[in-house]
């Protein structure tokens, strides 16, 4: 039997966004899953960097308390950074995103898909493991709550301004530093308000505004920066 | 065998691409009709690799226009972009997927959603049955281009853009293409073709780069 007989009745494939979504959601997922070695590597950067800094420092539970917070956004945000490679290069490299980007459906529609796949793998973990992380700090439960918001709010924002930026050097050479040096600063607002929000919380100040600057600047990156990402990613495919 | 409903059409006028300040290949027009398949020939670096990402819209063209059923692909390309299946240098193959993952997943991209006998059988056709569930990087060059046919058989696109589609194919391997080819074309499908070998079933029209 013939396989062209078998295939359906010639159909233009027509795509939306919530496909394109789906599409890269699962397989992405189905990819950290099939090679967790990323995940692992960025949980475990994370973990141990951050349980470095109290044995360095030492037993001043004033101290650490204080520089906690802080210490926990820096350390997000390089394990966020180290995931990003994995992004966009892997799909660029044997020709995916050739195929996506040929694909019906919009390209924001998978574009945003890979970067919630990319979150779930990477900030979501982060998320989960702060409060951990912060009881070797000694911050109060309020604080470990605050400081889980301002995670869940910002990481994901770390992950599409990180696609942005891994979009923008795809195909140059020495990726690596040029990644390191557009996206650590773009990374700074969030580090600021992120940490801000536990701090807040820890001298008995209200989290919320620095909450409420976080979750704007999702909403603007998450309307904001597929497109940009698309279109870098036409211009790296040129 | 089901038959392209509407008869397409695809024309390239006038395209150029310069590569700096030297031309690749300039003054280039073609154009093909329902059950029409043209090979495109030409020396290594003559531009037909670049020709076919211009007609598939990956690489911009310094001039010219593609033109698909009278509308220019510029302007509002996703409806087009549902009609075309690129095949490139790239596989566009996951190593950690399996053949059958993997054809199921571009398939699904595609807009497509094959059933899994149907998967199957296109998989028994090119003669991986045997290891659709082996990762694609336990597989041989030649291996992972038969994935690449199985994604032929499978999908109804109706515009084949191929880049070299017999880079390491053994003489079963592009007899099967052949013959995919044929399928393709006989049911109304348009196919431009970039190749250095001819094939069994001669083209409707050759086009040469770089003469």
């Amino acid at each position: 039997m013939s396989a062209t007989a078998i295939a359906a009745a010639s159909v233009p494939a027509t795509g939306s966004f919530a496909t394109g979504f789906a599409w890269a959601l699962r397989r992405d997922l189905t990819l950290a899953w099939r090679h967790p070695g990323e995940t692992i590597l960025v949980v475990a950067f994370f973990v141990l960097v951050a349980s470095l800094f109290p044995l360095g420092i030492g037993a001043e539970p004033q101290l650490l308390a204080r520089i906690g917070p802080g210490v926990i956004w820096v350390c997000a945000l390089l394990a966020a950074f180290l995931s990003l490679p994995s992004l966009l290069a892997g799909d660029y490299a044997d020709g995916s995103l050739e195929q996506m980007t040929l694909s019906p459906h919009p390209m924001s529609g998978w574009i945003c898909g890979k970067v919630a796949a990319h979150w779930v793998a990477s900030g979501l973990p982060l998320t989960m493991l702060a409060p951990l992380i912060g009881l070797q700090y000694g911050l109060s439960p309020d604080t470990l709550l605050a400081l889980c918001a301002a995670l869940a709010i910002g990481t994901p924002v770390l992950s599409l301004l990180g696609a942005a930026c891994t979009a923008l050097t795809l195909g140059a050479r020495g990726g690596g530093m040029l990644l390191a040096l557009l996206a650590l600063p773009l990374f700074v607002p969030i580090l600021v308000f992120g940490a801000g929000a536990a701090e807040a919380q820890a001298t008995g100040l209200s989290p919320s505004p620095h909450l409420s600057i976080l979750g704007a600047g999702l909403i603007l990156a998450a309307v904001g920066l597929p497109p940009a990402i698309c279109t870098a990613i036409r211009i790296a495919l040129d | 065998m089901s038959a392209i409903a509407y008869a397409h059409r695809i024309e390239g006028r006038d395209l150029a691409c310069w590569r700096g300040p030297a031309p690749l290949f300039r003054h280039v027009s073609f154009e093909a009709s329902a059950g029409e398949w043209i090979s495109i020939r030409g020396a290594n670096g003559t531009g037909k690799t670049t020709l076919l990402r211009c007609v598939a819209g990956l690489t911009r063209a310094d001039e010219g226009s593609v033109i698909w059923d009278g509308q220019p692909t510029a302007a509002d390309s996703q409806p087009y972009r549902g009609d075309l299946l690129y095949a490139g240098h790239l596989p566009g193959i996951k190593d950690d997927l399996s053949a059958e993952e993997n054809i199921e997943g571009a398939l699904r991209l595609r807009g497509r959603a094959p059933s899994a006998q149907a998967v199957r059988a296109a998989l028994a056709e090119v003669g991986l049955e045997k290891r659709r569930h082996l990762p694609a990087r336990r597989l041989s060059a030649g291996q992972r281009r038969r994935i690449a046919l199985a994604r032929l058989a499978l999908d109804t696109a109706t515009l084949w853009l191929l880049d070299e589609p017999l880079t390491a194919l053994d003489d079963d391997g592009q007899a099967l293409f052949t013959r995919l080819l044929r399928n393709h074309v006989d049911r109304g499908g348009i196919a431009l073709v970039a190749t250095h070998q001819a094939l069994a079933y001669p083209a409707t029209r050759e086009m040469r780069l770089g003469a």
